[in-house]
């Protein structure tokens, strides 16, 4: 019984994470039918920003958490922000008539451009350039684990998941009761009549860019705290599982990318634990059950049938 | 023209001219010292490196890199290759076998190319085999300790893979059963987790390992595997431990290695890791810190420091001036590209030109290399191994690698 709690809490963590980058990827898709291949590397480059912030506070500033915590994440979010909405306006925007494949070849385009960026010419605190190898990332909240009954916790998780679920929510009531999360939904349900309705569609594309930037930024920073090294490869890695997490959802639903981040989260944890050489088999299982779901539900769990655009 | 038309032609002149500057981007050719060659033109010839220069394992694969440039250099001021200059051909294949293949094709498509030293990963270097085979260039691999590069892959009926291909570090099949004796007569270990990342290196090593340590009498109580590249192994880590191993054995390279053990410390798992050399490298404290403190590796050879002969190279590569380390394999890097720079010292003196016959020459004095190089003996055996089976032990004492034991395997 331990071991299945205890491996319910690293699901449950590790599905945090994946949920928060979900989020980015379902709601670009929803808006604009684009499967933006570039978020994982916005999730990376968020994590680089906040430590290049980190490596040039003073040292007094760096072992004051409570200074340097908000700091970090409000630099990777503005760099997240800002290179998100840069490839928006310059890759995606003009592409918006076009076919689908070009923008998401683009897509694909900006992944590798980043990626290569950061490997070639991130300033590494030793003067030189490039993160060719993992750079070593502070933790940020240390302390003793906490025991919770007959489970571990380290705190840097219960950070994470309490950061990442206070987000979802965050974002579920901005997307319900806001203005401009009606908007959203508005454009995500027929960009055409949301126009004539008076919605300024590009303003509304660019928010939502923004928004799933900013909260891979934070899964990109928390990253690095929990693990205390990044690399420029991570990118590739997330983007790829919280893609599929966002796909088990339904591709487009909001809750769908949360729903489906922890399940896929929790599925790798379990058959790691349960299955016979489970730990071999794990993204197997993970992608078993991707295709059980869309073979039964193919707009994954919580996805509407997409009507067609005329 | 419209305004948005116009800009097609600008940006199509941007994407052409940064594809043409890809296209040279990777090869990097360093500038060796020039001999005389009484007056006439020196002919060019050069040694290839393929080995990781980027990514989690940059740091060996650049020490590969400096200690072959290393002796390069040396080689062209004493104008051992009378009549030739050599040049350093340095390619990255990022530890991934598929960059490798087209780093190695690229190689074997240079026809000044007479010699490669690589690779590190035994996964790459099976698809870079082949390639040069193709075109006899000899290939001599500093650190490839998977042992069907040599012997194939029939225990009970060893066959030479290919002639060109040589090694100056020990193979897994000796590396393993040193661990797996180790564990059992020094470190008591009786209940062992083995985890591998399933590339060729660390799945044969644990296989190597898992073999000697049943005939010691041990028992492995799980055999999991991770996934290279994986940062989070909360999930197996807690798998493992409620059954309280005495030592945890891991296949694999040290980027993993690393997290591996900081997180199995951190959840309260008291045993030791125990890696291969490839987890010997400093940058696996530099990340675990206080988790690393009591781990063990093993490597090939004696502990540099210890070596006489390696005493000349320690100085002449600091002395040089690299910004890395030469790490875990500089030492045998350069030994290994000594050897091709002898080979190529009795071989090309006379010849015009680089032929597919020289490059046949070449593989065959290799074959007959006998001197003392920076890590002991180098001699190879009828598979390409070399001959010396010498192992260290090391522990993690005080956040260094310090060894623990030497011993030459039986």
């Amino acid at each position: 019984m331990t071991q299945f709690l205890q491996q319910m809490v690293n699901g449950v963590v590790l599905g945090a994470m994946y949920g928060l980058i979900a989020l980015g990827y379902t709601m670009v898709y929803g808006i604009i039918q684009l499967i933006n291949f570039a978020h994982g590397e916005i999730f990376m480059v968020g994590a680089f920003a906040g430590l290049f912030t980190y490596a040039r506070l003073p040292p007094s500033l760096q072992a004051n958490p409570l200074v340097a915590l908000p700091l970090v994440m409000l630099t990777a979010v503005v760099v997240s922000v800002g290179t998100s909405l840069m490839t928006e306006r310059l890759a995606y925007r003009p592409l918006r008539r076009a076919s689908r494949l070009a923008p998401l070849i683009t897509a694909i385009g900006i992944s590798i451009a980043l990626q290569e960026a950061v490997r070639l010419f991130y300033p590494l605190p030793n003067g030189q350039l490039g993160a060719k190898s993992p750079v070593s990332f502070p933790r940020l909240v240390s302390g003793a684990n906490l025991e919770l009954g007959p489970v571990t916790v380290a705190r840097v998780s219960l950070f994470v998941v309490v950061v990442a679920v206070g987000l979802m929510l965050a974002l579920q009531a901005f997307v319900r009761t806001t203005r401009t999360g009606k908007a959203m939904r508005a454009t995500a349900q027929d960009p055409d009549t949301a126009r004539l309705m008076g919605i300024d569609t590009d303003r509304i594309i660019v928010v939502t860019f923004a928004i799933g930037a900013a909260l891979a930024a934070v899964a990109g920073v928390m990253q690095g705290m929990r693990f205390v090294q990044v690399d420029f490869r991570i990118g590739f890695i997330a983007g790829l599982k919280a893609f599929t997490a966002a796909v088990l959802g339904g591709i487009g639903n909001i809750t769908g990318a949360v729903l489906g981040g922890f399940v896929l989260g929790i599925v790798e944890v379990m058959a790691t634990q349960y299955v016979p050489r489970g730990s071999q088999w794990k993204d197997v299982w993970a992608f078993v059950v991707l295709i059980a779901v869309l073979v039964f539900r193919p707009s994954g769990l919580l996805g509407e049938r997409v009507a067609a655009r005329a | 023209m419209q305004p948005s038309r116009f800009w097609r032609y600008p940006a199509l002149v941007v994407v052409v001219a940064m594809l043409l500057a890809a296209c040279g981007r990777d090869a990097e050719e360093g500038p060796t010292g020039g001999g005389d060659n009484d007056g006439e033109p020196l002919k060019t010839v050069k040694i290839g490196v393929v080995a990781p220069l980027s990514g989690g394992l940059s740091a060996l694969g650049a020490g590969i890199k400096n200690s072959v440039d290393l002796a390069i250099r040396q080689a062209n001021e004493e104008n051992k290759v009378k009549g030739w200059k050599i040049e350093l051909a340095a390619e990255d294949d990022t530890a991934k076998a598929e960059v490798g293949a087209q780093v190695a094709t690229k190689l074997a498509s240079d026809s000044a190319v007479a010699g490669v030293v690589g690779t590190l990963n035994s996964s790459v270097a099976l698809q870079v085999q082949p390639i040069l085979a193709r075109e006899n260039i000899v290939m001599v691999s500093p650190a490839n300790t998977g042992v069907e590069l040599t012997q194939g892959t029939d225990p009970n009926n060893k066959k030479r893979q290919f002639d060109n291909y040589f090694r100056v570090s020990t193979t897994d099949d000796v590396q393993g059963p040193f661990a797996a004796n180790f564990a059992t007569q020094d470190l008591n270990a009786k209940n062992v987790v083995t985890i591998h990342d399933k590339k060729t290196y660390g799945q044969g090593l644990v296989a190597a390992f898992t073999g000697q340590l049943t005939k010691n009498g041990g028992k492995v109580v799980a055999a999991e595997t991770i996934n290279p590249g994986d940062q989070d192994f909360a999930a197996v880590l807690t798998k493992i431990k409620p059954l309280n191993p005495d030592l945890i054995y891991y296949g694999g390279e040290y980027p993993e290695a690393q997290l591996l053990t900081s997180q199995a410390k951190a959840q309260g798992i008291k045993a030791p890791l125990m890696g291969g050399d490839g987890i010997y490298d400093k940058t696996y404290i530099e990340t675990a810190k206080e988790a690393a403190e009591g781990d063990y590796c093993t490597s090939v050879g004696a502990p540099t420091e210890d070596l006489d002969s390696a005493a000349e190279f320690v100085d002449s590569y600091q002395a040089a001036g690299f910004k890395e380390d030469f790490a875990a394999y500089g030492a045998y890097a350069y030994d290994a590209a000594n050897v091709i720079i002898n080979a190529m010292a009795k071989v090309l003196p006379d010849a015009q030109a680089i032929t597919p016959d020289l490059r046949k020459k070449i593989v065959d004095e290799v074959e007959k290399t006998s001197f003392d190089g920076a890590t002991g003996k180098v001699a190879f055996d009828e598979f390409g191994d070399t001959t010396t089976k010498v192992l260290t032990v090391y522990k993690v004492t005080n956040q260094e690698w310090k060894a623990a034991k030497t011993d030459e395997f039986k």
